[in-house]
């Protein structure tokens, strides 16, 4: 146990989430209260004592199903039996028509149209216990998983899922709702429609999730726990990149992204709050003193406070770094609060102002949606060309940046070739008061290729590698 | 030092099952998590820091422990600008200038300044108060996200060790381990001293089966069906991009609502109309009402 315990510290440690010797030794003293076959229970024993921040629940369920996916058998055999039973009864139902009634072999001899059906009755009726079973086969039947073959899981679930088509699955689902609807002379509107929607939503994603369950104790069980739980291993969201983003990881990047302007709004705020002691405010001490019977006890002081900076964000919107400026666009308005003004620009060949679509905007992700469709970007290709929007801007705008202005660029700078015109980022320095790039690429990518980073950055106070949340975060902490 | 501690204090509970069901009879509807957590403080002798969204019940959570134990519920509501002398102790000013002022002539100094720095003249604040109560008591530190940084190193002693150090008396130890909740908005990183210190408990938004059910425990009288509609198109509103998702304690007032309101089943009509008590932002209702009229 205490090996086991151990190993499973240091995949977590491996993942990024940091587990300190104290809490090691806490869980070592939970698990005495909890016995391993409670599985729930001792999972999140685990969890509390290690695991201090909700957004690193995800790496540790993945290294946590990993780990004991294939210790403690009793916990699986038990659930297997009882499947394969009521597989066989299910299946004898449905043959009963057919007069076969073949038995034993269980799921193995269902045709596929024959599982289908099982499956769309499970979903329909959103029963667990049959749904684990067809999950099951699914993966055995579809993934065509070879022992030692050294590929990642998601290509295995990809093959699955491909095969089982669960779209047209939920079309079918849907369609038989409206007609049972129908059946009994009830209206079928549309709120019940998106609630029953939504109902076999959660039912498909459950399924789903207990296919990449199956396949990752297949691959644990033909690859042993240390190999997987180094390929199975997911990033936190704060350690996502921006440019390899999934769907999925991308929604959970916009899910941490809100509490973490909030908490950098409270820290910035309190930073200029706190900040160094001004000079001594003598009528606020004098005053204070009156309680001291007229001794100056308690000097009191002056805030100093800092200006705020005006800030204009002048970002890349082109394929590649598209995610990595509404990021920050978000990241920035929704701070806003800590700079005195914001001025927004998008550019791919052409160059846009978008300060507009955040005005009076209460919903960031909306405006930051009509940035990426409404905004003229597009010049002559929309292949990105720095240099004339640049170019474009200088004239057009250039006259605005003042000695208050800090300007932040957000680009690779793979800038297709073309000139470069890096004379505007210098002369934009020469009026601003400090001008920042952030490069969501990785730094030894930096000046290869068509990137011209180094061009641009010559000129700049700092350029910036950004690649996911942690590295945004601090950035936009120093900027304000 | 272990087994001075288990002296101290006898575990209060036998199982998780036992916490589970306990906090059932409650009207408090505990997930595996959140027993299974209450549990271990309980083995442990450790406090809980329980994080989540606002109004999922992290403050109720406390209440009902204390319900369940028999334990009284001591509560310190954190703020900015919370310091010793609201939260720990604070010596009482007047009654010792009191006293030095009614024996100036009598006491050698020697005398009076024993007398005055004693417990007579101390004013016991909520920290201090649970560690010094000798029944049964559950401290709730509240929005514990609120005070600043510096603050927050208040509660470490008391949190790791159970004690108070007040220089003039000595070190107060509790004479029972009471159960500790801090509860956070996680409005700001705490720091990792007093993570380190705490069992960490995250209680998220319920599930539909869960809603369901707090619904029909906590508001008498409701329809299985409303009740099933009612958690159904909150969890589908949850599922848009919200400045502010509903919250239990709001699903709770909706379902209410709808109750004195004599509706027996929502049409989007309805929950059009009565979606200001779900939702707190204009932008956030209007999105949502887009939403539940289309079907998709």
């Amino acid at each position: 146990m205490l090996e086991l315990i151990n190993g499973f510290v240091g995949e977590l440690r491996n993942a990024g989430i940091p587990v300190s010797l104290t809490e090691n030794l806490d869980a070592f003293e939970a698990i005495k209260f909890i016995p391993i076959e409670d599985r729930e229970a001792f999972k999140f024993a685990l969890a509390a004592t290690m695991v201090k921040n909700a957004s690193h629940w995800r790496a540790f369920e993945t290294v946590f199903e990993v780990y004991f996916s294939l210790r403690g058998p009793q916990y699986q055999l038990k659930d297997g039996d009882q499947v394969d039973e009521l597989m066989k009864e299910m299946q004898d139902q449905m043959r009963q028509g057919d007069g076969k009634g073949q038995a034993g072999g269980a799921m193995d001899s269902l045709t596929p149209e024959e599982m289908m059906q099982l499956l769309y009755n499970a979903l329909m009726q959103g029963d667990d216990a049959l749904m684990k079973a067809l999950a099951k086969q699914a993966v055995q039947r579809f993934a065509g998983m070879e022992p030692g073959r050294p590929v990642g899981g998601t290509y295995y679930l990809y093959r699955t899922l491909r095969n089982l088509d669960l779209d047209s699955v939920l079309e079918k689902l849907m369609e038989a709702q409206k007609q049972g609807a129908e059946a009994h002379n009830a209206e079928f509107t549309d709120l019940e429609e998106r609630l029953e929607r939504d109902e076999f939503n959660s039912r498909i994603d459950s399924f789903k999730k207990e296919i990449e369950a199956e396949i990752r104790r297949r691959l644990v069980a033909d690859r042993g726990v240390e190999a997987m739980a180094k390929t199975l291993r997911k990033p936190l969201p704060e350690d996502v990149e921006f440019m390899h983003a999934s769907r999925e990881e991308m929604a959970l990047l916009r899910k941490a992204l809100q509490p973490l302007t909030r908490k950098l709004a409270a820290r910035l705020a309190r930073k200029r709050k706190h900040g160094r002691k001004g000079p001594l405010d003598f009528r606020n001490t004098m005053r204070h003193s009156l309680s001291y019977g007229g001794v100056p006890a308690e000097p009191k002081f002056k805030y100093p406070r800092p200006s705020k900076p005006e800030l204009v964000v002048i970002a890349d919107i082109s394929g590649s770094v598209a995610a990595f400026a509404r990021f920050t666009l978000m990241l920035v308005y929704a701070i806003q609060g800590q700079f005195s003004k914001v001025r927004s620009f998008v550019f791919i060949d052409g160059i846009d102002e978008v300060t507009d679509f955040f005005k009076g905007v209460e919903d960031v992700q909306e405006a930051v949606h009509r940035v990426n469709t409404e905004a003229d970007v597009v010049w002559v290709d929309g292949h990105s060309d720095y240099g004339h929007a640049f170019e474009v801007f200088w004239e057009k705008y250039g006259k605005d940046i003042s000695s208050k202005s800090t300007v932040v660029f957000l680009g690779d700078a793979r800038n297709n070739y073309h000139a470069s015109q890096a004379w505007v980022v210098k002369s934009i320095r020469q009026k601003a008061r400090q001008v920042y790039w952030l490069n969501p690429e990785p730094k030894s990518y930096w000046n290869t290729g068509d990137s011209i980073v180094g061009e641009y950055g010559a000129h700049s106070d700092g350029v910036f590698e950004c690649r996911n949340l942690r590295q945004l975060e601090g950035f936009v902490d120093k900027l304000a | 030092m272990k087994g001075a501690r288990y002296a101290r204090g006898m575990a209060r509970f036998e199982s998780v099952t036992q916490v589970r069901e306990g906090l059932r009879d409650l009207n408090y509807l505990a997930d595996e998590g959140i027993a299974s957590v209450v549990f271990l403080a309980d083995r442990l002798q450790k406090p809980i820091l329980v994080e989540g969204p606002a109004g999922t019940g992290k403050t109720q959570l406390a209440k009902s422990v204390a319900e369940l134990t028999g334990a009284r519920l001591i509560r310190l509501q954190c703020y900015e600008g919370l310091d010793e002398s609201k939260a720990l102790y604070e010596w009482n000013y007047k009654k010792q200038l009191l006293r030095i002022q009614a024996e100036r002539k009598s006491d050698s100094w020697k005398d009076i300044e024993d007398d005055i720095f004693s417990e007579e003249f101390l004013l016991t604040r909520p920290l201090l108060e649970a560690i010094r109560a000798e029944d049964p008591v559950v401290l709730l530190i509240d929005e514990v996200d609120r005070v600043e940084l510096e603050t927050e190193a208040l509660l470490l002693e008391i949190l790791s060790e159970y004690q108070v150090s007040i220089p003039e008396l000595g070190t107060i130890t509790a004479r029972q381990i009471p159960l500790v909740f801090l509860t956070s908005n996680n409005t700001r990183e705490l720091s990792e001293a007093l993570k380190r210190r705490c069992l960490f408990l995250h209680i998220d938004y319920p599930d539909l089966e869960r809603e369901k059910e707090i619904v029909l425990t906590r508001i008498p009288g409701i329809t299985d069906n409303l009740a099933d509609q009612v958690s159904r198109i909150v969890r589908s509103i949850r599922q848009l991009e919200l400045k502010k998702a509903p919250s239990v304690s709001e699903t709770l007032d909706w379902a209410r609502t709808l109750m004195l309101l004599n509706i027996e089943s929502i049409d989007a009509q309805t929950a059009k109309e009565t979606l200001h008590i779900l939702l707190k932002y204009q932008s956030d209702i209007a999105k949502a009402a887009k939403e539940l009229s289309s079907s998709k």
